[in-house]
């Protein structure tokens, strides 16, 4: 049976930061709904690949396509758009905003996206309600402890029905339980909506949760391998 | 398992009560899921055994609407030397005796290809961690699951961890064998 057309395509990304590559060829497909593990040492090009992927930076050679178009051919307000409503990303710290409350941090982005006032908070109050974290509505990311705050990070990448969730390290500052129950609350999650997520991490009980792996090392992608 | 004895197992399972060996294997089977389900023969000859060393004693016959079952309970001694176990410090990992291991150390030393094998090994490695990730990640998951699901993950975790090691290592390893 062949697969269809992926979501998003990686193809031959370079990626340099001043004179150190990061990424030497990078090429990886993630399909609607698809839950993929990007794993590799520290330094293998991880988090840059995410970026070239997110559209937060651009690589230097070789592209990526989403749902059929090329985002370097797209304009910077298009682009802007798409990672606003069709992408959410979540990183290691949440980068949560301090001076707001789970509730607003999360209604943000709906607000962003044009959404009135009183329908953002309660969709947003929903989606702290799937991450089990309703009853920290009203705190504020210092009150929060970490599981809490990374769930509510999670409710706010996902709360305008993006299709891609990008991931980096989500666990990482997290104890073992509490990184389980953030990884269980969005793999379930992703399901159910049927967003695809592109995990990043080092972590192989954390990759654990994907349907499938790729291996970077040394900025490209490693046949079936051994992370060195 | 490091330390394991189905003769303590059954023990602590008749710690909540009496039972029949029809039970006791059932509810082995529940409590230790990713374990080999006990065989009813060894069930049968444990009790027995307990029976004979006087850690168990018979309690009766009860059909319960079905066939007629022997009843076990645990005798005082039973009970005192179930403690005694649950609380004696297991050894950790006294010998290095492990498989892939030793199939590595092989590799190198008849110049085969360590690094092709640790290449499969993580792969199969990584597909039975997605196998008990889902089954302890599932809605609804118990606890006998989730722990049994824990304890095989960090385990093939710790070899993952080895594996990269090694990897990372085999270009001296090699180098070391072909000097010697």
């Amino acid at each position: 049976m062949s697969r269809p057309v992926p979501l998003l395509s990686a193809s031959g990304l370079t990626k340099a930061h001043g004179r150190t590559p990061a990424l030497r060829g990078a090429s990886v497909d993630l399909h609607a709904g698809e839950i993929l593990a990007v794993t590799g040492a520290s330094g293998s090009g991880k988090s840059t690949l995410l970026h070239c992927l997110a559209g937060i930076v651009r690589p230097d050679e070789g592209s990526v396509t989403y749902d059929g178009r090329r985002l370097a051919d797209l304009p910077e307000k298009r682009l802007s758009e798409l990672r606003r409503t069709e992408f959410g990303v979540v990183f290691q710290f949440g980068q949560l905003i301090p001076e707001l409350t789970a509730l607003d941090n999360v209604a943000l982005p709906l607000l962003l996206a044009g959404t009135d006032r009183a329908r953002s908070r309660t969709l947003a109050g929903e989606w702290l309600e799937r991450f089990g974290v309703r009853g920290q509505q009203d705190l504020r990311p210092g009150e929060m402890s970490g599981g809490q705050a990374q769930r509510t990070a999670l409710a706010r990448a996902l709360v305008t029905g993006p299709r891609v969730v990008f991931a980096d390290e989500p666990t990482g500052a997290l104890d073992s339980l509490s990184g389980e129950q953030v990884m269980t609350a969005l793999v379930h999650t992703a399901r159910e909506s049927g967003t695809a997520v592109l995990l990043i991490t080092h972590d192989a009980q954390v990759a654990a949760y994907a349907d499938r792996e790729v291996q970077l090392r040394d900025g490209a992608v490693a046949p079936l391998g051994v992370t060195a | 398992m490091l330390g394991m004895s189905t003769r303590h197992i059954l023990l602590g399972l008749l710690a909540t009560g009496p039972s029949h060996g029809y039970d006791l294997k059932r509810r082995h089977d529940e409590r230790f899921p990713q374990a080999r389900p006990l065989a009813y023969g060894q069930v049968y000859t444990t009790l027995q055994r307990l029976v004979r060393d006087g850690l168990a004693e018979i309690e009766g016959t009860g059909s319960d609407g079905g066939p007629e079952r022997t009843m076990y309970r645990a005798t005082d001694e039973g009970t005192r030397e179930l403690s005694r176990w649950a609380g004696e410090i297991a050894a950790p990992a006294p010998f290095v005796a492990n498989e892939l291991f030793a199939k590595v150390v092989v590799a190198i030393l008849s110049g085969g290809d360590p690094a092709a094998y640790l290449s499969a090994q993580r792969a199969a490695h990584m597909e039975r961690m997605r196998e008990l990730t889902a089954l302890k990640a599932a809605k609804g998951a118990d606890l006998a699951t989730v722990l049994s699901a824990d304890y095989a993950l960090n385990h093939l975790d710790a070899d993952l961890r080895w594996m990269s090691t090694t990897a990372a290592r085999l270009t001296t390893l090699t180098a070391e064998v072909d000097a010697a």
